[in-house]
């Protein structure tokens, strides 16, 4: 008897969490962020035309030996170690044997039993509440080429008349973490999960090791998902969710593989043990290609290379330099600059953290530093299309603007005409001042000209600010700055008018 | 957990290697075998693995397994880039190739 959509549709989620525990196990892909694939020197560059990044080793041509790239190991301890991990004294990679043609060699250079580092945990701030994550392992591999299906309707295997292989992915180096089986979470399942890899990504982004982009393939998520009936602790048949590239997708992923699952067993259904693919566009999970059972990939040590002992001492040197947890750092500079939360959210959200503290460190105060970055250049970024760091200026450049501001050598939209000649390639801040001849036009005689031909232009104003309409004044300002490109300190101006009309604006 | 190895015959007395095991085997590397070569293989397959069960009757539970002859360890590479093949000479070697990729026949054509 088959249950599938069409027979038993989806359970509500409130009531499926009454009825059944999920039991999730997370499974994250992350590609190194090295020069070198994991075994042989090509380069790991992301989208170069197909099979240009290829050679005898990666495509498994006859002869041909791998050789470990020390960098993806030092890579994968300081994930270990990051972690909190045990790191292994002695391991060896072990072939993963299957066929399919992702893989030229018909096997996958893996870990098997023997996984670099082990034993670990994180804990993740699911909605103000610490969860800790148990890490069953870490191990090192090597990601697969890349499979494009030609015939069938809709670019999947199914269907497909052939199938066409580029092999630049093809040995990159990968760090696979998966979780201990993680219970008891309840009706939060998706959102421990998606905070799981969410904070997972900042502690790889921080490490410097990967750059963890989801949309490129870079970080990778796995969603196993089982349900057992509630406080049973026997755990159900699971599935695997793959093509999880987005951390709203982890959550979502989760979610609905409850509802389904509930259904078929509410309906005396069972689950089949099978991998699933997530569908971006409708939020919902497919059949993929049904498992095969660990013995089938016949793993076991791999010839071709020896172990890994990692001295103690290289360990050790790696485990110091190991940075401050990243949402332990944003709290101190929250509490440094004194930003809200919401403050903080945004700047986090546009990628800003960064380069606001290298703003303060090259000497702007913080709401300075905020002010340029969220504001005026995050409507550049905009803009462009760009990140905020991809914008083509520096921390350093932003606060010699800050400084000449506060120096009175520029004003406010001066200092925007500044920061766009940065941005157009025109040199730093003082360069762009210069070529442009944005200072501030501080001269008093070339200033009281310009006022007195703006009040001769007006008369009428003029007689207005003399009977004690002081708030006329604007439109004089705004004349003589129009006059001056904008190049006049406005408060200045402001005073010569009063000064040249004998009004004292306080009286 | 590591992959458990054909029991030893010598110690069971049972046989090495079933027919099923062998069609299984043969599935997973893709050999489409008669059942007179399933038969043939089974013979030939259990002498091989009895052949092996008499060296483990050799070893000593204080022996450890080796997978190299020479105990090296930390054989590294440094991460600098060495340019590799040229497009054409990649593809050289491909059965089939379109669009600067190898063509292989459909996959999973086994009615999954």
């Amino acid at each position: 008897m088959s249950f599938d959509l069409d027979t038993v549709g989806l359970m509500d989620y409130d009531q499926a969490i009454e009825t059944f525990d999920p039991v999730m196990g997370l499974e994250v892909h992350v590609e190194l962020g090295t020069a070198t694939k994991m075994f042989c020197a090509c380069p790991t560059d992301f989208g170069g035309e197909p099979n240009t990044h290829v050679c005898p080793v990666c495509l498994a041509l006859p002869g041909a030996m791998p050789a470990v790239n020390r960098l993806a190991v030092e890579y994968a301890i300081k994930i270990g170690l990051a972690l909190n991990c045990e790191i292994a004294e002695w391991c060896r990679f072990a072939r993963k044997n299957y066929f399919y043609p992702d893989m030229p060699k018909n096997f996958q250079t893996s870990q098997y039993d023997e996984p670099i580092a082990f034993n670990g945990y994180l804990d993740v701030d699911v909605d103000g509440e610490i969860v800790r994550i148990e890490i069953e392992r870490a191990h090192m591999e090597e990601d697969t080429g890349k499979s494009l299906h030609v015939g069938g309707a809709t670019g999947r295997i199914h269907g497909a008349e052939y199938s066409l292989l580029d092999y630049n992915r093809a040995g990159v180096p990968l760090v696979e973490i998966v979780t201990k089986p993680i219970i008891g979470t309840k009706a939060a399942a998706p959102a421990v999960a998606r905070a799981y890899v969410g904070a997972l990504r900042d502690l790889l982004l921080s490490l410097g090791v990967s750059d963890v982009r989801m949309d490129q393939g870079s970080l990778r998520c796995d969603v196993n998902l089982s349900l057992t009936p509630a406080g049973n602790p026997v755990f159900g048949t699971r599935t695997e969710t793959k093509n999880v590239n987005s951390l709203r997708s982890v959550e979502r992923a989760a979610r609905y593989e409850v509802t389904r699952q509930a259904a078929i067993l509410a309906a005396g259904g069972t689950i089949k043990q099978e991998t699933r693919h997530f569908e971006e566009q409708s939020g919902t999970t497919r059949a993929g290609r049904s498992k095969e059972t660990a013995e089938d990939y016949r793993y076991f040590p791999e010839p071709d290379l020896v172990p890994i002992a990692p001295a103690r001492e290289w360990v050790e040197e790696l485990r110091a330099t190991l940075p401050e947890l990243p949402w332990i750092r944003r709290a101190r500079l929250q509490a440094d600059w004194g930003f809200t939360d919401p403050e903080m959210r945004d700047l986090l959200a546009a990628g800003g953290i960064d380069l606001v503290a290298e703003t303060v460190a090259a000497g702007a105060t913080p709401a300075e530093a905020k002010s340029w970055w969220s504001a005026y250049l995050g409507q550049k970024a905009n803009a462009a299309g760009q990140s905020l760091t991809e914008l083509p200026i520096t921390p350093v450049q932003v606060a010699e603007v800050v400084a000449l501001v506060n120096s009175g050598a520029l004003n406010a939209k001066l200092a925007r005409q500044v920061i766009d000649g940065v941005l157009a390639g025109e040199g730093d801040p003082a360069a762009v001042v210069a070529a442009r001849g944005l200072a501030v036009v501080s001269d008093d005689s070339a200033l009281q000209q310009a006022v007195d031909d703006a009040l001769a232009a007006a008369p009428d104003v003029a007689d207005r600010i003399r009977s004690g309409k002081v708030q006329a004044v604007g439109a004089v300002v705004g004349a003589v700055m129009k006059a001056t490109r904008g190049q006049a300190d406005a408060a200045r101006v402001r005073e010569l008018v009063f000064t040249t009309l004998g009004v004292d604006p306080e009286a | 957990m590591s992959p458990s190895p054909p029991e030893d015959p010598a110690a069971t007395g049972a046989p090495a290697l079933t027919r099923a095991d062998v069609a299984h085997l043969a599935y997973l590397t893709r050999l489409k075998l008669t059942d007179e070569e399933l038969d043939t293989y089974v013979g030939q397959l259990s002498v091989i693995l009895d052949s092996v069960a008499q060296v483990s009757q050799l070893a000593t539970p204080d022996v450890v397994p080796t997978t190299h002859a020479v105990p090296l360890t930390n054989v590294y590479r440094e991460d600098v880039v060495v340019p590799g093949l040229e497009h054409d000479a990649a593809l050289a070697g491909a059965p089939a190739e379109q669009d600067g990729r190898f063509r292989v026949p459909q996959i999973l054509g086994e009615g999954e």
